[in-house]
């Protein structure tokens, strides 16, 4: 456990915009941490999503682009029908690898090259999601030394993808969003 | 990140660099975190205990070689993958390359050749087929293999119809294809005008002179200063005012080429080389 990550990786599927939207929009202007966030969309070329949160929030929120250098204070969106990778050298990439679990972007994709990039230094959180993406990755965040996150399942919209993570995790910290949110405000 | 690299980073730098030195497929540019993941999957579904285990076996068995490339080489695509691409070079790029008497096309990374069968049914469609000389290039010989013989699964015909349909397609797909057992075979005709040949862009030189470039979802698997080879690259290959067309997701924003280009259909991600 690592009380001062380097970076946040976040992962939510069905139900994601209301949780996103208690968690991004709670994080200070001062927020020194780079956010890479997953959510299952559809894979049309336009996604609101980064938009949406941009005009939500008091950090910056972007769609990710291909070698990017991560920034503090930002929250990175995978785009549509693409996994999102964190380099070891500091930027993110883009792929368009077969899907996992059905998802493209995929959280699992994420969650494994953001741990192998900050190890100890990375915290990883699983939110409500109706499938099973996420457990994985988490587990490979843990390997790493990072610290798990996953949302309380009975408080998620959708609670298959918190339950993998804590049955792949067990000692992931289980919280409910107001939990989370605060919790982000004091990294 | 300042920590000692692990002992599996070493050993997909060596490997990597195996590869390289024994059969000149050169994968050291390429962006790790995806290659990494890919080469992991190798380990495992080859069944080697280790990186240094399979980076053996390919080293003295070149059999290896060819399975190991399906692991490296990204083989995702579909037919008229983003249909709005291809709408925007039907109606915005094809009126410029009527202008010409004959054309070059190149598909750089064609992969199993499904944007290469699109583009060709794109230019049958614009009476522009028996005019244009198509090179469909790949480092991947079985991925030209499964290019070259046009045979895909059924179950991927409904996904490829719909986006052939959105694209502005003026005709029936299944004119262009047989059913039978299962898989979908298009028709050898598509194959007249086109050349299959090995190229790499991180190895190799400029070939031709073209009119129009499409390199789709290739370059966002290179670290930038790849990047920046393969647009070079694109650069000294088109013909001036030639095209080139890049995945939805890639950008020539930060390449040190981005001057010898201008927008062309700018949220299609398709350049047009300057006059120069």
């Amino acid at each position: 456990m690592n009380a001062s990550p380097k970076a946040i990786v976040i992962g939510a599927s069905a139900g994601a915009l209301d949780a996103l939207s208690v968690i991004l929009p709670a994080l200070p202007a001062s927020f020194k941490l780079p956010l890479m966030v997953v959510v299952h969309i559809p894979p049309d070329k336009h996604s609101i999503l980064a938009e949406l949160f941009q005009a939500k929030c008091r950090i910056t929120a972007v769609e990710a682009e291909d070698k990017e250098p991560i920034m503090g204070g930002t929250a990175y969106f995978a785009p549509p029908d693409y996994h999102l990778l964190v380099e070891t050298n500091g930027t993110l990439s883009l792929s368009s690898e077969e899907p996992v679990l059905f998802s493209r972007p995929s959280i699992d994709v994420l969650f494994e090259s953001a741990a192998d990039a900050y190890g100890p230094d990375l915290t990883a959180i699983v939110l409500t999601g109706a499938n099973e993406d996420g457990a994985k990755g988490l587990a490979c965040v843990v390997e790493a030394g990072g610290t798990a996150i996953v949302q309380n399942p009975q408080d998620a919209f959708a609670s298959a993808m918190p339950e993998s993570a804590i049955a792949i995790c067990p000692d992931a910290q289980v919280m409910s969003l107001a939990a989370i949110a605060a919790y982000l405000q004091k990294v | 990140m300042s920590a000692p690299e692990k002992v599996e980073d070493i050993e997909i730098r060596l490997l990597l660099e195996a590869l390289y030195h024994q059969y000149h497929y050169d994968f050291r540019n390429y962006a790790m975190a995806s290659v990494k993941r890919r080469l992991k999957q190798a380990r495992e579904q080859l069944g080697f205990a280790t990186i240094s285990a399979l980076q053996e076996s390919v080293l003295h068995n070149p059999a290896m070689v060819p399975r190991l490339l399906g692991y490296l080489t990204v083989q995702v695509s579909e037919m008229f993958r983003d249909p709005s691409y291809f709408r925007a070079i039907r109606e915005k790029v094809v009126p410029h390359l009527r202008t010409y008497p004959s054309l070059k096309v190149w598909v750089a990374g064609c992969s199993g050749g499904e944007e290469l069968y699109s583009l060709v049914i794109l230019f049958r469609e614009e009476g522009l087929e028996e005019r244009t000389l198509f090179y469909a290039t790949d480092i991947n010989q079985e991925a030209l293999q499964i290019a070259e013989a046009g045979i895909y699964n059924l179950d991927r015909i409904q996904l490829f119809t719909e986006n052939h349909r959105k694209s502005g397609g003026k005709s029936s797909l299944s004119d262009y294809y047989t059913a039978a057992y299962g898989r979908a075979s298009f028709d050898k005709t598509l194959r007249q005008q086109v050349v299959f040949s090995d190229h790499s862009l991180v190895t190799d030189a400029v070939f031709a002179e073209m009119h129009l470039i499409s390199c789709r979802n290739v370059m966002i698997y290179f670290d930038r200063p790849l990047q920046d080879r393969a647009l070079g690259l694109f650069r000294e290959s088109l013909a001036r005012k030639g095209f080139l067309g890049l995945g939805a997701k890639e950008s020539l924003r930060f390449s040190q080429h981005a001057d010898a280009f201008n927008d062309f259909v700018r949220e299609e991600k398709i350049y047009q080389r300057d006059g120069r």
